[in-house]
Parts: C-alpha cells; structure tokens; sequence
C-alpha cells in the first residue's frame, strides 16, 4: 500500500517535471551508450592486436640456445679452487641445435594436464634461388595439425589450403612478401639451399600472411619432415618444442620449471612479449576511466535536477510531512525519482550502446597487414553491460542520496510559517 | 462528553535566534471532545507557535502534550508523522495543495498514507467530505482550476479525511474576503454541532473568535 503510495507520488512528480526528467535521463543514457561502445570496441581491438602475438606465440618455447658456458673447467677444477682465474675471449663450443631425447620430453609434457598442448618445430636458416639472386630467409618446419589446433595457423593461409603442406611431399607455403619477390604462384616450384649448402626443390602450396611485414618477408613453412629431409636429418631431430598452457598466467612459472627440469632454454610469452600486455592494460584503463567520468557526469546532472525539484517543492514537501508522511517516506520518493531516470536511461543506454557497438562492427576495416580481419573488432562481452548496467544504478543513487537527505529533513514548521 | 483529547502541561518554549527569548510561559490546557475552541491574542503572542508545537510538528520544547492520553514528549519522528496522519488534521491560513494531482487526490493521500482502507474506500469517503464541503463537482480538477476559498475547503476535506479526532488550524480564514471566510466559518461549526468534530483554530480575527465554544487569549506567552 504504501510502496504503490509513494510510487505513485514519485511518479507524479516527475511527471511534472518532465522536461527537466527528460533531459537527466538522457545524460545518462548517453553516458551508459558511450560506455558500452566505448569498452566493446576498445577491447575488441585490444583482442585484436593481443591475438596478433599471442594466438601466434607459444606460451612456453623450449629450445637450445648456443652461448658461452657459464663455468669454465678451471673453475672447477679443486687445485685452482683457491686462485683467482681471469679466461678471455671465451667462446662457445660447438654444440647442436637439436634438443635432445625430445620424444621422451614431449611425452612427459603430453601428461601435465596444465598444458592444453604441444608442438613440435624446427627452425632453419635457408637461401631462396631466384635465377641468380639469393635471398636469405627462414623455413619453420611444422607439425601441421598441431600448429593449426594451437596456433591457429589457417587464420594465417591468404591463399591455399594449409592442408595441402601435410598431404603434399616436399612442400612450402610461402610468405606474402616473399612470393611477390620471387614471382612464385600457387603450383610452381622453388629452389632452397640451407646453410649448409644443400639444395632442394619445394612446390608452393599457398602463401601466408601474418601481418608483420618482417615475417611476411623471409619466412615460411614446410612440414617437420621435409625440413628434416631438407636438413638432412633423421625423423626425431626438432629444434623447438612450442607449449600451450591452459592458463597463460601460469607460463613464467613453468618455464623456469622446465628450464631446470629439462636442461633447455625455456621463455615464457610474458618475457617475449612484455609490451604487448602493458599496452593492453594501459588500454583498458583509459576506456574504463573515460566510461566511468561520463557517468559521474551524468549523477552531478541527476543530482542537480534533484535540488532543483526540492527547492520547488518544498511546499508540498512540507504538507506531506504535516499530514503525516515520516522524513523516510519523503526520503524515499526523491530516491524513487532519481532510480527511475537511472533505470530507464540505463536501459535506453544498454540497448543504444549495443546498436552503436553493432553498427562500429559493420564499418569497414582494411589493412593488408590483417587478411581475416574486414571491419573494426568488437567485443559484445556482457561483463560491460553488467557493468554498466550496476554503474548507472549505483551513480543515479548516489546522486539521488543526498538531495533525498536534505528532503526528508526539511522542517514543515519553517516553510509554512513562512508564508 | 468531558473527555480531554489534547491537554498542554505547562509548555515552555524559548527561541534562541538571534537572542534568547522565552516564547511560550508554562501554558496548561485542554480540548475535550467535540469543543469548538479559539486562540487568539496580538500577533507575536505565540499563539502560533504554540500550535506548532501542539500539533507535533515543532518538537523543541519543555513541558507535556497529551494527545489521545498519550504523551508525545519520547516519540521519534516517524511515530509523531503518523499521530499526525491520523489523529490530526490541519488548516493552514494558504492552502498547500499539490498542483501535480486533482483535487480528489489531495484529499486523498493522507488517507492513502494511513493505509486503514483499500483505494477504493478512501476514494469513497474523500467524496462525502467533499460532499460535506459542497465541492464535490470539483473533485476531478486540477487545485489551480479552482478559486481561493473553494482551495481552503479542499483543504479542510483533506484535514477530515481519516476522521482525526481534532482539527487545527492557523489563521484559516486569513487569506479569504468576506463572504468565503463566512462560508468556512459555517463549515467549522457545522462540523462541531453535527459532526461533534473537535476544532482548535487561532486566529485574530475576534469576531470569529466570539462565534466559537471558547476563547483562549493569550498575551506574552501566558493563557490570560
């Protein structure tokens, strides 16, 4: 009875003032549209570029890095022990590329169930022939399905089925770049030699483009056996071993852990790639910050709308007190008031904030460097509209609050003796 | 038909505003049912004041009110806002009626806020009183459609409207001519010989005053 009472109240006071109703309600649906907007295409993008490197990027990469070792055999030695041993010009020694026992590593790995999977790699350095020219570059040998399971590798493939590297012997897929430079179409043959001065021919079975320019240009892929053949090696020499986590958090952790487990260089995405995930946060703060002033802005309108109408009706304020409605009922139909602009801008908010996400998901967008991609990234994640959702609620109550305050302590004796 | 409903125990009030000034002198007295009662006395007496504080509203004071038998001196706000719901009803000299709803309406919300009666019967009485008041071909307009001394009858319909057992009012035919303050002094008695409806009204206005059951005069803060 009384909540209908008092809804009711409310109802017809806004009313009055439905103009000025009006006008609040649409500052905060305008704030809630940018918001959700806003933050749906910020991390759209965000999705976006982070994908760039980290649908791409192992998680853990596991490897034999050629360096210097770290102790000497003097330093070891025991009658040295005592002396101060100064070496210059120390070199590293010989040692292959290959990892070692990697079948019984990747077994290992197969059965750590915080790993969501594995792919083996070798990388090689080789020379492209062109007619008389050379050109230095680089060939991945893949395990196909793995690499495309893990590392989306189709996503990639402009032109040609990523298939055809696996059920084709002896074939490449070149990068963009690179089969512009070589005049080499779907079809034709190549010649490679490796550093080692051996020679082969690949047939091209697509083109590639990752959208660094750098890679585009030198690199491209052939299966792990037609490197090895390519290498001349046997059927278990890789270079790399790529580990996909479930959760990514948990990489440099467990890289230091294979490290020492297995005796390999082991990095981890977050040292590689430590500029990527700043600038995405950095992203999502100025989204998040701008979002919430609009709607800080909005609650100072509410709010001075709020006094506005007090200072108004501070008569019929005062005659409810004086027959009979408390300062908590007066409280709450101000309260009342300004949840209802804040509910109803909310929702309009909502529902436009996802009509301009869907029409920025319809522009186009372009760039050569992003084959799959042809209109701007949106995130339609409802974690935004939940947020804005509470914000709109949360910010039209504060704002409503303290007008509501000074309502519900408004003395009738005042006003009424007044006239 | 002696029963007192409202009773002042020497009540005391000072104002302090700009200087400290004692506005009301230990006054005692009584309302029994059904009297017809007027205070009156020189502007600034505290005639005024002292309604405020009888009516609850003004809680800054020394002494004690008895309303109904029972003492409003330890109530909080809530409990006082609901004594006034629905043992007091009020006339003040404007009438304070709220333009966003019609005049039914008005008359209504105090009966709405009571909550004793469904819609549908406070709708119902808040017709007899207008009945009563001889506006009820008004009930469905607007407070600014209507003339000045058809706004105070409303008024006093919304004062009745949850039966209270006494009516106050400050100065109601103050801002009337003539012939409408004739006519809602006409209301007052007749809700005092037929009804047995209790009124306490101040005014300065003697010749209203000689009208009613009993004068009080006040003069400085004293019943003289």
């Amino acid at each position: 009875m009384n909540h209908k009472l008092i809804a009711d109240v409310s109802r017809s006071l806004l009313l009055a003032r439905w103009k000025q109703t009006l006008v609040a309600a649409i500052g905060v649906t305008f704030s809630i549209t940018m918001f959700i907007s806003l933050l749906s295409f910020m991390s759209g993008l965000n999705d976006l570029l982070d994908g760039l490197i980290i649908n791409r990027t192992p998680h853990i990469r596991m490897y034999n890095e050629i360096k210097p070792s770290a102790q000497q055999p003097v330093s070891l030695s025991e009658k040295y022990k005592d002396h101060y041993n100064f070496i210059s010009t120390v070199k590293p020694k010989k040692e292959r590329l290959e990892i070692y026992n990697n079948a019984v590593i990747m077994n290992y790995l197969q059965k750590d169930d915080r790993i969501l999977g594995i792919a083996p790699k070798i990388t090689t350095q080789v020379f492209y022939n062109v007619g008389a020219v050379d050109l230095a570059g680089a060939i991945n040998g893949i395990d196909v399905e793995a690499e495309n399971k893990l590392f989306l590798f189709q996503d990639y493939v402009s032109a040609g089925n990523y298939v055809d590297l696996k059920n084709t012997p002896n074939s490449i897929i070149l990068g963009k770049g690179l089969s512009e430079k070589m005049l080499a179409d779907i079809g034709d043959v190549i010649q490679v030699t490796t550093s080692r001065g051996e020679r082969m021919s690949l047939k091209v079975v697509g083109f590639f483009q990752s959208g660094l320019q750098d890679i585009d240009n030198t690199q491209s892929y052939a299966s792990i056996t037609t490197t090895q053949k390519l290498l001349a090696e046997s059927g278990s020499y890789i270079t790399d071993i790529q580990v996909k986590l479930k959760d990514i958090n948990l990489a440099p952790a467990m890289a230091l852990e294979f490290q020492n487990l297995f005796d390999l260089e082991a990095v981890d995405i977050q040292t590689a790639n430590a500029q990527f995930e700043t600038g995405s946060s950095v992203r999502t703060i100025i989204s998040y910050s701008v979002g919430i002033t609009l709607l800080i802005v909005a609650g100072f309108g509410i709010y001075n709308i709020l006094n506005m109408m007090i200072y108004e009706k501070m008569d019929s304020i005062a005659i409810l007190k004086a027959t009979g409605f408390s300062g908590k009922d007066v409280n709450r139909i101000f309260i009342t008031i300004a949840l209802s602009i804040g509910i109803f801008g909310g929702i309009l908010g909502l529902i436009f904030g996802f009509g301009l996400s869907a029409l920025i998901d319809q522009i186009p967008f372009n760039t050569p460097s992003l084959p799959t991609i042809k209109t701007y990234p949106v995130n339609y994640n409802p974690a935004f509209y939940i947020i804005g959702a509470v914000f709109s609620i949360v910010t039209t109550y504060l704002a409503g609050y303290f007008p509501s305050r000074k309502a519900s302590k408004i003395d009738p004796v005042i006003i009424i003796r007044g006239k | 038909m002696d029963q007192k409903i409202l009773e002042a125990k020497n009540v005391t009030k000072y104002f302090h505003d700009p200087i400290t000034f004692q506005v009301l002198k230990e006054i005692s007295f009584s309302v029994n049912r059904g009297e017809f009662v007027s205070v009156i006395g020189k502007s600034g007496c505290g005639k005024s004041t002292l309604l405020y504080i009888l009516s609850t509203m003004d809680t800054d004071y020394e002494g004690e009110i008895l309303i109904d038998g029972e003492s409003m001196r330890d109530k909080k706000e809530a409990e006082l806002a609901m004594v006034r719901n629905e043992k007091i009803g009020f006339v003040f000299q404007f009438h304070y009626l709220l333009n966003e709803f019609s005049v039914l309406k008005n008359v209504m919300l105090p009966g709405l806020k009571l909550g004793k009666y469904s819609a549908a019967e406070v709708e119902h009485k808040a017709y007899e009183k207008l009945k009563i008041l001889g506006i009820e071909s008004e009930a469905l307009k607007k407070p600014n459609q209507v003339s000045g001394g058809q706004k105070q009858r409303v008024a006093i319909a919304r004062a009745l409207i949850n039966d209270p057992l006494i009516i106050m009012g400050d100065e109601p035919t103050g801002n009337l001519d003539k012939k409408n303050s004739e006519i809602v002094f006409g209301i007052f008695q007749e809700l005092a010989e037929v009804y047995n409806q209790s009124l306490l009204i101040v005014t300065h206005d003697n010749e209203f005053a000689a009208r009613t059951h009993r004068i009080i005069e006040m003069e400085d803060g004293r019943i003289i």
